[in-house]
């Protein structure tokens, strides 16, 4: 394959890419987007093995099929309660891709490239394993918090500022040795074994090597400690957050390989990464640095009000009559919800209660669950139909018209004191505001605080009703009551 | 502590304070309880049914005042029953200080300390303990049955063979807890409802019922503290009563529940407004107690004048006997649990909490009646803390603001200064990139984010291409890391195509 014609492949997989993601706008679309996304992507990878610089197929193609097979066995069994760590796990695998592709870039000794040209090529092959490090160690992390191998209360270290800002510094400090003793222009080192005069020729200061293998360990560490001092409440900012730094890898290592499409795709999937994280962090109202600078709550200013006063706990049989004397009710789901695998329970009710007649909604706060759009995905898997799951904006106008509403293990998202309470950690975070509504149902598993360890004043709200116990569960007893 | 119940003397009084239900409940408090023989009879429970949950019986009135640390009943006690409250003992039960100031001096001088269930403060968490509301409900609701039950004609209006009915038409005066109760009686039994009050906050709460509110043209709000009416000015009230001329020259049947904490009732019925009435028409008033809202109610007595029946019974719950003494034994349940706050049969009175201050009226012989006036009304809801809090945005000074301009401003020219020309067309596609990027995604529907995050991922395994280029490189160790990247890398395409595709094949209509 020509040169160009490889270029012009890479425009097709670049186009494909674009619309994939635009495909993702709306429903309808978004299967015709994933298409399009698989379809560049054979495109880029037919056209580079075709381009000539290609031989050894065979090591390809072995890789290729074990690597696909173990997604496709991946993708295949995993849960949709499980979606987030998949992806945290998958944004670790481009990290670790990253890193690899970046040393074997620097050990590759053939780019013949000199003078500034070099320096920046170094740079861009420290910037790439850098950017790598960070997102497979702080996903590795993330998916050990979001499956719960790790506690998800954020861990916060001692001048955890400082150790930051001395990881950056030294970081940008080995850069430049790096830079320095990597500029030694082809002038190689000999490298011999002791006692015997045969020494083999390298095109790389191995300095420079370990220099690169220190800062790694540095990005490694910053990924890990980055990760583990953010609270599980805020995972929806990580995820979506490490998503945009597995784009900037990539983009990075286009520029190490002058290759467009890796720059273009990395810059696509960067500030996709990017975008959602900003849309999460407005969904909680908090700033971007400060979910970054992790710990929860603990910069806020005056003592938040207490929350006192007395719940009103419901039994199975009880909710199941306030449904069934309800004309409007809506459910609004969190990670409770999730954790419970409450979700086909949910529908089985939802589709009992619309059968007689009832209208029945759900209602999805952006940060619900542990990544963004997690509860939707869910609740597609149970089947409900995605168009009476509406988004916090559609629905919180309309409360006043809501009969009942039935809270599923979520609490943060449903706080009044985001409102009211101008100390509270989550204040000025937008809410769900089912309160407005007639009555609303909690379920829970007990009267712990949210992940955020906030108090929720609507569990002693006078129109609020406490159906304690596992969401499954009760649902279950809900549905039962509901038929009999 | 043991919790007395007596048997009510007052003549025509049927309710009993505690039910074996709300018995149970108290002893679960710590407290034991125990009755007057035959106490419960009138509410048709019997002795045997308290005693089957654990409560003494005990032969007559003295045994139990004298046993009893805390008595509970339901009306004011009578001047013997007073006679025999203990030295320094408890009393809970209506009381209403305004209106007995005698009775008030005679169990101060018992030393005694006194929980008047008509002062529970009007706020949200004591509403459990509200037994005027509950009471209230009970007498809304009998009304429209004693109206029914002396009045010649359907509620429900129908078309029969034998000819039309018309439906009954139902006015009442005052929505507060009871007038929304007879509302929702009348209703339910087919009458075409209207009411009035002098609140217009209760304007939607009477729409929501279904009746008609009658709107008063006239600019004057009649909530005083505590959810409570006022006396209205002259003017408002003259306005009213031509209101009222005019709707009882139409309506079948008015229920009057209008009344003002600590005053007689305001006469809004007048004797010409009743003679205006249709003949056989019938008015239940509800604050016969008090006087009565009309001029010819009889306390106590049915009377028929002009041709209308006119209903004074002042114990509407005592005719739901059962019904109401459920009612308020839970409410006094519930004032229990509030003073026992650690469960161990022992009450406290903490005059810090507001719900307490305000319901007792006499602590330890000194007479705290009236309390401190509630510091929240419970009925405009409009009023409560529910505005966003709006933080004002600091004022960001210029410099800050033009500060990451500046930043990357100066990042560009370095970058442009130092850079080669080769690398500059790589950061132009790479800008590019990102500004389609923005606007792309900004479209992403929220519920899609997940497929999006997935596909991103799956896209982000583009790295392969670079692994690719570098497979076929003479040095092993490079062609051995490109390799495993190739592999991992696959693992990125494959899984995160696949469960794309997976998840939006749910996503159904």
């Amino acid at each position: 394959m020509s040169h160009s014609l490889v270029t012009m492949s890479y425009i097709v997989a670049t186009i494909l890419f674009i619309l994939s993601l635009s495909g993702l706008s709306n429903q309808e679309t978004a299967r015709k987007g994933n298409y399009y996304g698989m379809m560049g992507m054979a495109i880029a990878i037919i056209a580079t093995t075709l381009s000539g610089s290609v031989t050894s197929y065979v090591v390809l193609i072995v890789a290729m099929l074990i690597g696909g097979s173990i997604g496709y066995r991946a993708a295949s069994k995993v849960a949709m309660t499980q979606m987030p760590e998949l992806v945290a796990i998958m944004h670790s695998l481009v990290g670790m891709a990253a890193v690899v592709v970046g040393y074997a870039n620097f050990l590759d000794t053939h780019s013949g490239l000199m003078g500034v040209e070099k320096t920046i090529h170094e740079l861009e092959i420290y910037i790439g394993i850098l950017i790598g490090a960070v997102t497979f160690s702080g996903s590795v992390i993330a998916f050990c918090k979001l499956s719960e191998r790790i506690s998800g209360k954020p861990l916060l270290l001692p001048a955890r500022h400082w150790l930051n800002l001395t990881v950056l510094i030294s970081v940008v400090l080995l850069g430049y040795f790096f830079l320095n003793f990597g500029h030694a222009d082809a002038e190689y080192f000999r490298v011999c074994e002791t006692g015997t005069h045969n020494c083999t020729e390298v095109g790389y200061s191995p300095i420079a090597l370990i220099i690169l293998f220190i800062m790694t360990f540095f990005a490694l560490l910053f990924g890990v400690h980055m990760v583990m001092a953010i609270g599980g409440a805020d995972m929806p900012v990580v995820v979506s957050m490490l998503n945009s730094y597995s784009g900037w890898a990539a983009a990075a290592t286009g520029f190490m390989l002058n290759n467009d499409l890796l720059i273009v795709t990395g810059a696509l999937v960067g500030s996709s990464g990017a975008i959602l994280s900003y849309i999460m962090c407005r969904a909680m109202n908090r700033h971007f640095l400060s979910v970054i600078a992790g710990g929860f709550g603990t910069a806020s200013g005056g003592e938040a009000a207490a929350i006192e006063g007395e719940v009103q706990p419901i039994e199975a049989e009880e909710t199941a009559s306030v449904l069934l004397a309800a004309k409007n009710i809506i459910i609004i789901p969190g990670y409770g919800m999730a954790v419970a695998q409450a979700q086909h329970t949910v529908y089985e009710i939802t589709k009992l209660l619309r059968d007689k007649g009832k209208k029945v909604g759900f209602g999805i706060h952006p940060v619900a669950g542990r990544m963004p759009g997690h509860m939707n995905v869910l609740l597609a898997e149970a089947k409900v139909p995605y168009d009476i799951v509406f988004e916090m904006d559609e629905i919180n106008e309309d409360w006043g018209k809501v009969d009942v509403s039935i809270v599923i293990g979520a609490n943060d998202i449903v706080n009044p004191s985001a409102i009211t309470d101008p100390n509270s950690p989550i204040a000025g975070m937008p809410v769900l505001e089912c309160w407005k509504g007639e009555t609303t149902i909690v379920l829970k598993r007990s009267m712990a605080s949210g992940y955020a360890g906030v108090g929720n004043p609507l569990f002693v709200m006078d129109n609020t009703r406490m159906l304690f116990g596992d969401a499954n569960v009760t649902m279950q007893a809900v549905l039962k009551a509901l038929r009999g | 502590m043991k919790i007395g119940i007596p048997k009510e003397i007052h003549s025509g009084e049927k309710r009993v304070a505690t039910t074996p239900d709300a018995a149970a409940q108290i002893i679960k408090l710590g407290f034991s309880v125990c009755i007057e023989s035959g106490a419960g009879l009138n509410a048709d429970i019997s002795d045997a049914a308290y005693q089957a949950v654990g409560v003494e019986v005990l032969p007559d009135a003295a045994a139990l005042w004298r046993e009893a640390d805390i008595v509970m009943k339901v009306r004011a006690p009578e001047p013997q029953e007073v006679d025999l409250l203990r030295e320094g003992g408890r009393l809970i039960s209506f009381i209403w200080p305004a209106q007995q100031p005698e009775l008030m001096d005679k169990l101060a001088a018992k030393n005694a300390t006194v929980l008047a269930m008509d002062s529970v403060p009007r706020m949200s968490r004591a509403q459990k303990c509200d037994a005027l509301s509950s009471m209230a409900n009970i007498a809304g609701y009998r009304a429209i049955i004693e109206a029914a039950q002396h009045f010649g004609r359907f509620f429900t209006g129908q078309i029969t063979a034998a000819g039309k009915i018309p439906p009954a038409k139902v006015l009442v005066i005052g929505a507060g807890v009871a007038g929304l109760a007879a509302i929702g009686t009348a209703k339910g039994m087919g009458a075409i409802v209207r009411s009035f009050d002098t609140r217009p906050e209760v304007k939607e709460q009477i729409e929501s019922m279904d009746a008609e509110f009658l709107m008063l043209d006239f600019k004057e709000e009649g909530g005083g503290t505590g959810g409570y009416a006022k006396t209205m000015s002259p003017e408002f009230i003259a306005a009213e009563m031509a209101l009222f001329a005019e709707q009882a020259k139409e309506v079948d049947i008015i229920v009057t529940t209008a009344l003002i904490p600590g005053r007689p009732a305001p006469k809004l019925i007048t004797a010409d407004m009743v003679a205006s009435m249709k003949a056989g028409s019938v008015i239940v008033d509800l604050a016969a107690e008090q006087g009565g809202n009309c001029e010819l109610t009889e306390k106590d007595a049915v009377v028929v004048k002009h041709g209308v029946t006119i209903i004074g019974y002042s114990n509407l719950p005592s005719r739901l006997a059962n019904q109401s003494s459920q009612l308020y034994s839970t409410n006094l349940r519930h004032l229990l649990t509030e003073l026992c706050p650690k469960k161990d049969g022992v009450i406290i009175v903490n005059m810090e909490d507001e719900v307490i201050r305000g319901t007792t009226v006499i602590k330890e012989g000194k007479i705290t009646w009236p309390p401190p006036p509630p510091t929240l009304s419970a009925a405009p809801k409009t009023a409560a803390p529910t505005a966003p809090v709006a933080v004002a945005p600091e004022p960001v000074s210029p410099l800050k603001a033009l500060l990451p301009m500046l930043i990357a401003g100066l990042v560009l020219f370095a970058v442009g200064a130092t850079a080669p020309e080769s690398f500059m067309t790589h950061f132009t596609v790479f800008v590019l990139a990102c500004f389609i990027g923005y606007q792309v995604i900004w479209n992403v529907s929220p519920s899609l984010h997940t497929p999006l995050m997935s596909v991103t991922n799956a896209i982000s395994g583009i790295i392969v291409i670079g692994a690719l280029v570098q497979i076929s490189a003479p040095d092993t160790i490079v062609s051995t890391l490109a390799g495993f990247a190739i592999l991992i890398a696959s693992i990125n395409i494959a899984g995160g195509f696949l469960v794309t595709r997976r998840m939006l094949e749910m996503f159904r209509k």
